[in-house]
């Protein structure tokens, strides 16, 4: 038991950590606040420019998409190697992670000629529409409409939830085809144009007060029957394939952790509160136990294995970790707490800050109660939810 | 990146959950719940003692295996899982790792082929009462021949031949290695929480005893030992949770109501989903407690204090939410759900309660940043 890389994992390690030295700099202690302005798309843009040409981009595309040909283990490599940099990534994650290998697995030899190679270059940016107001956790529930003209589709409808819209070039999008048959039957997959007439992309004003997502209005917009993916009605069965390509989650935690609050709480004179011991201790275990469960995974990886199920508890402990870490660490401000100043506020306000985005970490890609029902049916094998609506028709299906 | 047993230990403890099951039915330990006359399984005991597990990390030159702490571990999670009524986490864990970390050569020589064999069997004496006990707070004696002292409550106190003790002297605490067969040994058994692990009083009237390390050392020592034993109680404690998250979902497929098997209803899916991923948390950091003390690592305390916390809770959810989830009849006698959930209590204050590894984690990463 160790956790050093293998001979050649230490070399393909020391070949990025070399290529990502030439080319950005080490990350600061300060942590960069979520968003996006018109240069950090341009720096996001050259900087997987940069990559591709080096074959770093998409370790385990094959070599004939312009991947590396790697393995699993050299992805979760690169991963943590250049979260170590500034590496401006976020407006590629979807697009590259889920998108275009949709594409690359449904679609046609013109679509992969026309839209793999951009994409892989940082030319043309890709965002996936599944989620709509009424299809959540539900997606499968969806109601924008697809109705065929011609050679053509005419879509109407709205999608929600959806990162990078207002960036993005292309996506491909989840539609109702067939009312009248079940639900999971009637869905149909699209290459979708983002920038022609009928699509509208509008900011969502968050609960956090800030606006990175967005909502998309689908206005008669007119797709050519030659950008489906896969068959009519086959539209689940792709989302499906979708959904597997999320990448193996690799990052640290998305917020403070108990390395910050305990700083705090030694600057705040607080360390000598029994209460709060007995919290940062538990703290620590949980984040422990999150990154050491990444290890096994990485470890069955680095064993040319596959990895059981137990990644699958990641985002269930990091969302409500962090949701707890920052209630107690503005509790611990007292009245002073409730300021909300990026200024002045201990550790730049970042348990206030992250404190208002907890709650939507613990519903984005799958909420709790999703991802304890994915583990009891997919991990324990426990029986499916009681469900009326497998084979009615869509049409027939209560809805609000 | 390595962060897992090799083959061969999974080999290890794949032979040993065979074994066990066979030897070490739930029908072993109710032989001890059931009778009050006895301490342990015998018949259990001697066959592994046969095994040879007990030799497990004791070297081969002493009559050992000659394997290392992270069999030991593999083996602490098989034991776990079937509750074994058998004193080997007193001799195995506690005795023998006190050998180890402060024994001369001639203790070592002397004792660890007794170990082996089991004609010693051995425990470890420290508690007087609520609370730890350090240098302060010890009522028991050493003169630097013998001791005098009540130790309560002393796992295996009754059944072990040997004892190591904290005992106060000139010096602050020491260890003494005690011999139980002496005069002025009285032994009381206790009745616990868990009959199937033997407790006793353990009454010191000039009892001869010898040091074991320095004298003074005991305070560092018992430190330096409970690190190095709660990395195997967290895993014997993973074991048991892990076998109460698998009864409660073997009951929730095969249990109707209201037409259908309960396992199909939300608040016992999302039950079981919880208990799953608080056995991942446990699991993970006992491997890096497994890491730790297998390396002699400078993370040892944080490691083995962390494992044991995770474990701890772990267990405390499975074993309680177990006997939820078999409702009525996970509160009857015959149903084996009770028999978890006693062991998990011990398990979680024999050598320390959750609270104090969670002081001892804090200030080791209180130390680690002062560093």
């Amino acid at each position: 038991m160790d956790f050093n890389d293998t001979k050649d994992e230490a070399a393909f390690r020391a070949e990025a950590r070399a290529f990502l030295d030439k080319h950005l700099t080490p990350k600061t202690g300060a942590r960069p606040r979520p968003g996006s302005s018109k240069d950090a798309l341009q720096r996001a843009k050259d900087w997987q420019k940069i990559k591709a040409e080096n074959k770093f981009a998409q370790i385990t595309w094959p070599k004939e998409w312009g991947g590396r040909g790697g393995t699993s283990m050299q992805s979760v490599i690169w991963g943590q190697e250049e979260s170590k940099y500034d590496a401006p990534t976020g407006p590629f994650a979807i697009g590259l992670g889920m998108c275009v290998p949709t594409v690359i697995a449904f679609g046609s030899d013109a679509h992969k000629e026309r839209y793999v190679q951009k994409a892989l270059m940082g030319e043309e940016i890709w965002c996936q529409l599944f989620s709509e107001p009424s299809a959540g956790s539900d997606v499968a529930g969806l109601k924008t409409r697809a109705v065929k003209d011609g050679d053509e589709w005419v879509i109407n409808g709205q999608k929600v939830w959806t990162s990078g819209a207002h960036y993005s070039d292309y996506g491909i999008v989840l539609v109702r085809t067939d009312p009248k048959v079940p639900k999971h039957k009637g869905l149909t997959m699209f290459i979708v144009n983002m920038k022609q007439k009928g699509v509208d992309v509008r900011p969502i004003h968050q609960a956090s007060g800030g606006r990175e997502f967005n909502e998309v209005y689908f206005t008669d917009v007119r797709i050519p029957d030659s950008d489906r993916l896969g068959d009519v009605g086959a539209g689940w069965k792709v989302a499906l394939v979708t959904l597997m390509n999320e990448r193996l989650a690799v990052g640290g935690s998305p917020g403070p952790d108990w390395g910050e609050i305990m700083a705090y709480a030694k600057d705040a004179g607080t360390m000598s509160d029994q209460a709060f011991r007995e919290k940062l201790a538990d703290w620590y275990v949980a984040a422990q136990g999150y990154k050491l469960t990444k290890f096994r995974t990485m470890t069955a990886l680095s064993r040319g294995q596959t990895p059981g199920p137990e990644n699958s508890i990641g985002k269930i402990i990091t969302a409500n970790h962090l949701q707890d870490i920052c209630n107690s660490a503005i509790e611990m401000q007292d009245h002073y707490g409730i300021i909300n100043d990026t200024e002045t506020m201990p550790g730049d306000g970042i348990f206030q800050q992250s404190f208002m985005w907890a709650p939507g970490l613990r519903i984005a890609g799958g909420t709790d109660e999703i991802l304890k029902n994915i583990i009891a049916e997919r991990v324990l094998g426990l029986p499916q939810d009681v469900r009326v609506d497998k084979t009615l028709p869509f049409d027939e299906l209560k809805a609000g | 990146m390595n962060f897992d047993f090799s083959e061969d230990q999974k080999f290890l403890a794949n032979e040993a959950r065979k074994f066990l099951e066979n030897q070490c039915s739930m029908a072993e330990v109710r032989a001890i719940l059931d009778d009050e006359s006895k301490s342990y399984n015998e018949d259990v005991w001697k066959k592994v003692v046969e095994m040879g597990w007990l030799g497990t990390s004791i070297p081969e030159e002493h009559g050992g295996l000659g394997l290392g702490m992270l069999e030991m571990c593999v083996l602490a999670e098989e034991m776990g899982r079937v509750l074994a009524p058998v004193p080997f986490a007193s001799s195995a864990y506690f005795f023998t790792e006190a050998l180890k970390l402060a024994g001369s050569e001639a203790q070592q020589a002397d004792l660890f082929p007794k170990i082996v064999s089991g004609e010693v069997v051995g425990c470890y004496a420290a508690s007087e009462g609520p609370g730890n006990p350090d240098a302060g707070s010890l009522k028991t004696v050493f003169d630097g021949k013998t001791i005098s002292g009540t130790k309560v409550p002393v796992t295996d106190g009754d059944i072990a031949t040997h004892a190591v003790v904290l005992a106060k002297d000139g010096k602050g605490a020491s260890l003494v290695l005690v011999d139980l067969s002496a005069k002025g040994v009285k032994k009381k058994v206790l009745s616990t929480l868990d009959p199937t692990r033997s407790h006793a009083e353990l009454s010191f009237d000039k009892v001869p005893a010898t040091l074991l390390g320095k004298s003074g050392d005991g305070e560092q020592l018992n430190d330096a030992l409970l690190d190095r034993v709660a990395v195997l109680i967290a895993f014997e404690q993973l074991g048991g949770a892990s076998r109460c998250l698998e009864m409660a979902k073997d009951y929730a497929m095969e249990r109707y109501a209201f037409g259908r098997p309960i396992g199909g209803n939300q608040a016992i899916k999302h039950k079981l989903a919880e208990m799953y991923v608080k056995n991942e948390v446990a699991r993970s950091n006992c491997f890096y407690g497994a890491w730790a003390v297998s390396t002699d690592a400078a993370e040892l305390p944080e490691a083995a204090a962390a494992a044991r916390v995770a474990a701890s809770e772990a267990f405390w959810f499975a074993s309680k939410e177990n006997i939820q989830t078999h409702g009525g009849m996970g509160f009857t006698w015959e149903v084996d759900c009770h028999l978890y959930y006693r062991r998990a209590k011990l398990l979680a204050v024999q050598a320390g309660s959750p609270k104090v590894w969670k002081e001892k984690l804090v200030r080791a990463l209180e130390t680690k940043n002062a560093a």
